[in-house]
């Protein structure tokens, strides 16, 4: 069920309540930290076990590497920075150290997306979800509000296996799923029913996808609305049935359109149920500084937007000769 | 077989599976021969019937390009099989031109291959052991050149914040990398004081006399407060003195009829310094 009423929390919030979580059930939960602990949410952790938090600096490569042989002693480490710099300036680090030797590392990516605001482009994590997805053996987690960051994150450090990218944002935003909303690494969320077509999206933008599809609502467009929180392994199940139940796909995500969500639900698309699809990110360019709803509205990323878009997408499809 | 005798063994088997490879790197292997002979039969805590042992010590070989030294050292130690050597670099082999990890072969500790990722993989495993409260020493080895990698630096730097003692270093310091001269290359000196400059105990070594490499080793192990490394002093292509201090012999592998040669000059080589080393002796004793 959907929550409307509980407020705004940001996914990094969650993120350093689920690690926090994982921590107090497990003692080989181990944390590392690249100087901005507190903006990441893994200062939680720390201040409650201090023993078992190591600081590195700003030293990502470093940092990665140390994961990999923290796991290789029998640790489960989790290691934290910006996205743009978990995910990219340690790629091949993650790449050799991590995924070549299969180790269970988590690592967290936070502050991605263009709604990190007036850092500009430098801090806006736009490429991660299509560089960590790459990797042979990679999970990737974007959970889509901070009850489900909690959950999914406890779960990475403590029911998966092998390398893990888990990825939030800074923003609050509003925070819908409840506890009682069943979420299994791998598996999609039908948030909303419909049979027009189906928006699938992950992250922040699930929130935006789940306005637009309550405006198309009001324009006669049933719209069904799916949370991909793993994006890989994509549920594929999940997507066929989209496909071959709607016949239209959106995806809408805070990602460059290249290589994010929507290149792995078209992976799905077109080799099981090739249908119509329209790839929603930004598109192609970096970021810039602006209040986050200024840049949400420049890619045309907030709910109303979205709507008019879709709307457009979809009825010049339906009319196709 | 003592030391001595083992590395010309092992220096060998290089020869042999790298000719049989077609392709590998064969100066640095042949470089760091005694050094990987005085760590697996005089100093490392470890045993080939049982490479899991958590109590362990750990060699992390972040040089990766020079496995067959590894490869050949570990099955001289009884890891596996010798022939299994004649596999290096061939499909569906778990002896891989690079070391990996998932490749099942006993006595591999990491994948790499990769430069400078080494030195934080025995860091996290150093802060591992000291979490549960083992003692195992982690022995890490690096090329000269690949303290070009600026990771290295990240490493050495967390090493010595968290005082982890349990690292020995080694760095093959043969002077030469693929393009030339190291110094000319990117120039490291002075690379004592570099180390020092960030909390290591240093010590220097020739990398070919087992006493001195031995000496290092031990002195480490001593270290309650500091990480240490050891520069050991080697020349490229040790044991084969038409290819030594040659660097195009960096990346390359003999062919069979350089082989027969190579191996012709290893039983030179084996002999010249079985006769300097009992003068050594002689002249201490």
């Amino acid at each position: 069920m959907i929550y409307r009423d509980k407020g705004s929390r940001s996914t990094r919030a969650g993120f350093g309540e689920g690690l926090l979580d994982a921590g107090m059930l497990n003692g080989d939960v181990v944390a590392l930290g690249a100087d901005i602990t507190a903006s990441t949410g893994v200062n939680l952790f720390a201040v409650q076990f201090p023993g078992r938090f190591f600081s590195l600096g700003i030293a990502e490569q470093n940092g990665a590497g140390v994961a990999a042989g923290l796991a290789l002693g029998g640790k489960i480490p989790v290691f934290t920075t910006y996205a743009v710099f978990s995910a990219m300036r340690t790629l091949d680090q993650i790449r050799v150290s991590v995924c070549y030797n299969n180790l269970h590392v988590i690592t967290g990516g936070a502050h991605a997306g263009i709604s990190v605001g007036p850092d500009g482009a430098t801090h806006q994590a736009l490429e991660d979800i299509a560089v960590m997805r790459s990797l042979p053996g990679m999970n990737v987690f974007s959970p889509c509000d901070a009850t489900q960051a909690r959950i999914l994150t406890r779960m990475a450090i403590l029911d998966c296996t092998g390398p893990v990218y888990i990825r939030f944002g800074r923003e609050a935003v509003p925070d819908f799923t409840g506890e009682d909303m069943e979420t299994v690494p791998g598996k999609a969320q039908i948030l909303r029913p419909g049979n027009h077509l189906t928006l699938i999206s992950t992250g922040h933008m699930v929130w935006e996808a789940l306005g637009a599809a309550a405006i198309l609502a009001r324009s006669g467009i049933n719209a069904r609305v799916i949370n991909i929180h793993t994006i890989k392994p994509i549920d594929r199940q999940a997507i066929i049935g989209a496909a071959r139940e709607t016949g239209f796909i959106v995806t809408i995500e805070e990602h460059q359109v290249d290589g994010g969500l929507g290149s792995a639900v078209a992976e799905v698309v077109v080799s099981e149920a090739p249908v119509q699809m329209e790839i929603i990110g930004i598109p192609g360019c970096f970021g810039e500084s602006g209040q986050p709803a200024e840049l949400l509205t420049k890619f045309g990323l907030t709910s109303s937007q979205l709507a008019v878009r879709i709307e457009q997408t979809f009825r010049n499809w339906k009319n196709q000769p | 077989m003592d030391l001595i005798e083992t590395s010309y063994y092992i220096r060998g088997l290089i020869i042999k599976m790298l000719a049989s490879a077609g392709s590998g790197h064969t100066g640095g292997s042949l470089g760091l021969a005694d050094v990987f002979t005085s760590l697996y039969f005089n100093i490392l805590n470890h045993n080939p019937n049982n490479p899991n042992d958590p109590l362990r010590d750990r060699v992390i070989l972040s040089a990766g390009h020079v496995a067959p030294v590894l490869y050949a050292t570990l099955s001289a130690a009884g890891y596996f099989d010798v022939s299994e050597l004649f596999t290096l670099r061939k499909f569906g082999s778990r002896l891989q031109g690079h070391p990996a990890r998932d490749k099942g072969l006993p006595g591999i500790e990491t994948s790499s291959g990769s430069l400078g990722q080494g030195l934080s993989i025995a860091v996290g495993l150093a802060l591992a052991a000291r979490l549960d409260n083992r003692n195992f020493r982690i022995y890490s080895i690096h090329g000269d050149g690949e303290l070009q990698e600026g990771q290295i630096w990240e490493a050495a730097m967390s090493a010595a914040h968290y005082k982890l003692s349990a690292i020995t270093a080694i760095v093959d310091c043969n002077g030469l990398q693929i393009d030339g001269p190291v110094e000319r290359v990117m120039n490291l000196n002075p690379l004592r004081d570099k180390w020092a400059s960030f909390g290591w105990n240093v010590f220097e070594c020739d990398g070919h006399k087992h006493t001195e490499i031995q000496t290092c080793f031990k002195l480490a192990a001593q270290s309650m407060e500091a990480p240490s490394v050891v520069l050991a002093r080697t020349i490229m292509g040790k044991g084969v003195h038409t290819i030594e201090n040659d660097n195009r012999w960096h990346g390359k592998a003999p062919n069979p009829e350089e082989a027969t040669e190579f191996l012709c000059q290893l039983n030179e080589s084996l002999k010249i310094d079985y006769q300097k080393n009992r003068k050594n002796r002689d002249i201490q004793g």
